[in-house]
């Protein structure tokens, strides 16, 4: 659906993209993902034509952003990370000027109506938007990029100065709107792409540092195993089991947690499981094991791995 | 177009712009007419040169926003990245700016058919004056609409706008002063003022429609490639 490959762009003398490439399959919900002032945004305007890339090359739906933009600008709704909204207009009338902008050919108030229930925003349609509040401005925002259907939805950082209620709306309906369209969003926010996307791609300054799904991510990182447990007993006696077990290159205590519960870091040799032995070793002793997790990494760490670059100082 | 053309066209009668524009043109060529009744003449010709400084001048209310404010406010995302021209984007705000513009000058009918009950009115003289007068008020927009491209700032834009409508307001004063003949006529044949004037005279001349037609092209043109440019950059 969206092919983009070796894109540069050059700002005087700083590279805002660096060699680019990467596609977007039909459906699929693709999380761009990078600290602030990475790439993301302006990967963003150039995928939708909003400025050129200085080489490199963009196709949406094999249309050419450069060659055929008007092709591919009704293939996209783009939500920039601050919504385009004319202030000065009721939320009626600016989707009603949205919607004679992108020459929708779907009948007008109906598909209004539709769009404005889907992002929920039906009870602010005669507002003027200079009044309305961020998350509802946001929403608009969004209504603004479904206007049309269309095929591909780019989504900059969608759910940045909204509550955490809000949030978790326009998550799901992120989520939602991945069965119908392919969706880009970027996010400096790992949760919020792990709950969201099917592929992160993580950007830093201006390249591409990763790119795969967040369980791939995760797996290709963690090459040792180490769980976190929790376990009621006495501390200094559960710490000399667990070090005298098998495979275990470390056992520490993270402190008392709950009254009487101590958590527990272990780690093993790469390559064993030894969540049997652990669990054994504990009811052996007659402890009560309340909870264990295997610490993978999480996109986070993945992405401090990712991005830290030991060359040139943590400035990340 | 079309909608860009609304929206503009809206924006300038939801906020104080579009009537502030009028009531000023309203109300300095309605003194002028006042002054023409008054004293018993029977041809706009005056209204229409006083028309030409006040509409030149309060153009730039008209075109200040019409760019910069999108590029300020990020609406310009919107508008570029939605599956329209950039001709189109241009024009339509041009013709929003164009039509408050020939809304204001509409004026001039009811006083030319008040005037005509009671004295011997020149028609064709009216007429072409009108077509001048239009025709003077698209070149004008055109070049202060670039100014509005170009900066994100409506004050700046607005001031621009303003200076170079005074200059060119001037220019055959400026080129009755010039002892050269060479630099005499090339400012005579760019003055805006001595190709209006012909028209006010009755008679439509080609070279003079289309050098307003030209300067309107070209400044439509350059505002375009100056929106393509900031893509690029």
């Amino acid at each position: 659906m969206i092919e983009v490959q070796h894109l540069v762009k050059q700002y005087g003398s700083k590279r805002a993209v660096d060699d680019i490439s990467f596609t977007v399959r039909d459906g699929e919900i693709l999380g761009f993902l990078g600290p602030n002032g990475a790439g993301k945004s302006t990967t963003m305007n150039i995928l939708t034509g909003y400025v050129s890339a200085t080489s490199g090359t963009v196709a949406i739906d094999g249309h050419e952003i450069l060659e055929e933009p008007l092709e591919a600008k009704k293939k996209i709704g783009y939500l920039p990370e601050m919504p385009p909204l004319y202030v000065d207009m009721t939320v009626e009338e600016y989707l009603s000027f949205v919607f004679d902008l992108k020459k929708v050919k779907l009948p007008k108030q109906q598909h209004i109506e539709e769009v404005c229930n889907l992002v929920r925003i039906g009870d602010v349609r005669g507002r003027v938007i200079r009044h309305l509040s961020k998350g509802y401005r946001q929403r608009v925002g969004l209504a603004q990029a479904l206007l049309g259907s269309p095929d591909v939805l780019i989504l900059d950082e969608p759910t940045v100065g909204l509550d955490p209620k809000q949030i978790i709306e326009i998550r799901t309906l992120i989520r939602e709107l991945g069965e119908h369209h392919t969706v880009i969003l970027s996010s400096h926010i790992l949760p919020e792409v792990q709950a969201v996307c099917d592929r992160v791609i993580v950007i830093n300054k201006g390249r591409l540092v990763a790119d795969g799904t967040p369980e791939e991510l995760s797996h290709a990182l963690s090459t040792d195993h180490k769980l976190t447990v929790r376990v009621e007993g006495p501390e200094a006696e559960i710490l000399e089991t667990f070090r005298r077990l098998r495979h275990i290159d470390k056992a520490e205590s993270l402190g008392e947690r709950e009254p009487g519960c101590y958590d527990f870091n272990v780690e093993a040799a790469s390559g064993y499981d030894i969540r049997r032995s652990v669990s054994g070793a504990v009811f052996e002793h007659g402890w009560a094991l309340l909870g264990m997790r295997s610490s993978e990494l999480s996109l986070e760490d993945i992405f401090l791995q990712l991005t830290e670059d030991p060359t040139e100082g943590g400035d990340v | 177009m079309g909608a860009i053309l609304r929206r503009e066209l809206n924006a300038y009668f939801r906020g104080a712009i579009g009537y502030v524009y009028l009531a000023l043109f309203f109300a300095f060529t309605g003194v002028i007419y006042f002054i023409i009744v008054y004293s018993g003449l029977s041809s706009m010709m005056y209204t229409f040169a006083y028309a030409f400084y006040i509409g030149m001048y309060l153009i730039p209310l008209l075109t200040m926003r019409l760019l910069s404010e999108d590029r300020k406010l990020r609406t310009d995302q919107l508008l570029l990245t939605s599956p329209v021209r950039l001709s189109e984007l241009v024009v339509g705000k041009f013709l929003a700016a164009f039509l408050v513009f020939a809304l204001g000058i509409s004026m001039m009918i009811p006083e030319a058919v008040v005037l005509s009950a009671f004295s011997a009115f020149d028609w064709p003289v009216f007429f072409t004056s009108l077509v001048g007068i239009l025709l003077l008020g698209a070149a004008s927009i055109a070049i202060c609409m670039l100014f509005s491209a170009l900066t994100e700032n409506q004050i700046i834009a607005a001031v621009l706008g303003f200076v170079s409508m005074l200059l060119l307001s001037i220019l055959d004063q400026f080129a009755s002063v010039v002892s050269s003949e060479t630099i005499k006529n090339a400012l005579l044949g760019l003055s805006f003022y001595t190709r209006f004037f012909n028209l006010t005279l009755g008679v439509i001349d080609f070279s003079d429609v289309f050098f307003f037609f030209s300067v309107t092209g070209v400044f439509l043109f350059l505002t375009a490639r100056v929106l393509e440019k900031q893509r690029w950059s």
